[in-house]
């Protein structure tokens, strides 16, 4: 308490650095902080699409080829097999984000941009891809196609 | 050649002398000197990408006036700009065939820099601000290619903003920051305008100018070799012989630009459409090829790890390594010849360049 008396400088001066450092560290933050927020983009409501009906009817699909369409907001791929059989998987490369296609001389679904090869029941088979695509149910009802997520 | 200083100058001089200090400005330009000896050709190339630069800065300017930065008339504008507008496809080839010309010069800059060794003490922050700004031609490069809203750079956006998606824990956040959502859409294109004309510019103005003052304040660094020669040291005065030199060095680049904008205007190609698949043959600008053609080859797992997350890390320890070679080159920096670093730096040219050939020659459907 007597060092006070006797020598009140330092003690002010550590109070005017420690009240200066805060005042300034809390108005850096109250700068940083909205602008952190702010770069970040919002949350969009992720689409609960369970099912969609195409535009296509069956018959504009050809046996040994294959169609993107939107499924959810985001490419979804209905292919034709060489059987004649109907099927529909996400058309997002799971390697780099690419819209996969479906390519006839080789007979499966390949993604241009790093030659990813995929078959037929969306297994990845080739080149860089690590999993396989999501599958959707395809279901033929009345001349019209209806795509969903697998239950 | 030295102006001499004493002679009488005209009254604007004094004028101007007495209140910007001309007089202090001259004795700065004549003290700056060159060295000569027979690597001094490499000097060139940072004033060259330094003079490309102020060709995009200025080509990039006119671009903006007409250039709507949206998903819907980006194309559109683009089109409208080179089709309608008077000179308006040269504006545009300009920009682009400068900006490849100038990351050209800044690889050439760089890698004299490395195998000259001049990134040695005192001149590291010299090499850090130039790793940076090769960081933010890199950042220009690649949200620029994005601006037309084609169908190849809206892939290209893709497949290079998903690559930071993969770095484990912060990869996704990342992604998000950088597509200003989950997918690229017209906010990435939104985003990518607002940092290719004012966030990056701002820093390289920042760069820049460290970069050039570390350079003016160390003048030029003579290589080892030609130190460890010895002999009679010769240099030339900056002001006017370096400069003139450097002033043919840009009219040739003028030329150069002005012939390859008029018989290769570049191209829009497709409007990106976000429901059609990837085209065959898809690429980034050729400087981002060889890492592309290497992930190209990575196998979808090694060792239990996707391959795609060993290969971006491995890049980026490759950036990390080039970034602190001053501190990591011990000979060099004690001045003994370092064989470890050269071979180094041939090695990752060899790299670049032999992958680069491969991303255009085999053919894309392999």
């Amino acid at each position: 308490m007597a060092e006070e008396i006797v020598n009140p400088e330092p003690s002010r001066r550590n109070f005017l650095n420690w009240f200066l450092s805060t005042s300034a560290g809390a108005f850096l933050l109250a700068v940083f902080y909205p602008v952190s927020r702010y770069l970040i983009p919002p949350q969009m409501a992720e689409s609960s699409t369970g099912s969609v009906t195409l535009a296509l009817k069956p018959d504009d699909v050809k046996a040994n080829t294959g169609q993107i369409f939107k499924f959810a907001n985001r490419p979804a791929i209905l292919v034709r097999t060489a059987g004649g059989e109907l099927r529909a998987f996400s058309a997002v490369c799971t390697h780099l984000n690419c819209t996969v296609q479906y390519r006839g001389d080789i007979g499966h679904i390949w993604c241009a941009c790093h030659n990813g090869h995929f078959d037929l029941n969306g297994k990845n088979i080739a080149g860089p891809p690590p999993r396989p695509l999501d599958a959707f149910v395809v279901n033929v009802r009345s001349n019209q196609i209806v795509v969903s997520r697998s239950a | 050649m030295a102006v001499d200083s004493t002679k009488p100058r005209g009254k604007l001089w004094t004028w101007l002398d007495e209140r910007v200090g001309l007089a202090d400005l001259e004795k700065l330009a004549k003290k700056k000197q060159i060295p000569v000896h027979r690597h001094m050709v490499w000097y060139y190339l940072g004033g060259m990408t330094l003079f490309l630069f102020v060709v995009q800065v200025l080509s990039g300017i006119l671009l903006l006036l007409y250039y709507r930065p949206s998903a819907e008339e980006a194309y559109e504008s683009v089109q409208f700009l080179m089709a309608e507008v008077q000179f308006g496809w040269l504006v545009r080839s300009i920009h682009a065939w400068s900006a490849n010309l100038m990351i050209f010069t800044l690889f050439v800059h760089l890698f004299s820099v490395l195998m000259l060794k001049a990134y040695r003490r005192p001149r590291e922050i010299t090499w850090f601000s130039g790793m940076g700004l090769l960081g933010l031609a890199l950042g220009f490069g690649f949200t620029g290619y994005l601006l037309p809203w084609n169908e190849l750079a809206f892939f290209a956006t893709k497949v290079g903003t998903e690559i930071p998606g993969v770095i484990p824990l912060v990869g996704p956040f990342f992604r998000r920051l950088l597509r200003g959502g989950d997918e690229v859409t017209g906010a990435t294109l939104t985003r990518f305008y607002g940092i290719h004309v004012a966030i990056l510019p701002a820093l390289t103005a920042l760069a820049l100018g460290l970069h050039l003052f570390m350079v003016q304040k160390h003048g030029m660094s003579t290589p080892p070799g030609v130190e460890r020669r010895g002999g009679e040291k010769r240099v030339m005065p900056f002001f006017p012989n370096f400069f003139l030199r450097d002033l043919v060095g840009w009219l040739s680049a003028v030329a150069a630009l002005a012939a390859l904008a008029a018989y290769f205007p570049v191209e829009l190609g497709q409007k990106a459409d976000l429901f059609q698949p990837a085209p065959i043959g898809i690429k980034p600008e050729w400087y981002f090829m060889f890492m592309f053609q290497t992930l190209k080859y990575l196998p979808a797992e090694i060792l239990g790890i996707e391959g795609e997350i060993l290969g971006v890390l491995g890049f980026g320890l490759g950036g990390l390594f080039l970034l602190v070679v001053p501190f990591l080159d011990r000979r060099t920096a004690r001045g003994e010849p370092s064989q470890l670093f050269a071979w180094v730096g041939v090695g990752i040219i060899i790299y670049i360049v032999v992958l680069t050939y491969l991303g255009y020659t085999v053919s894309p459907t392999k």
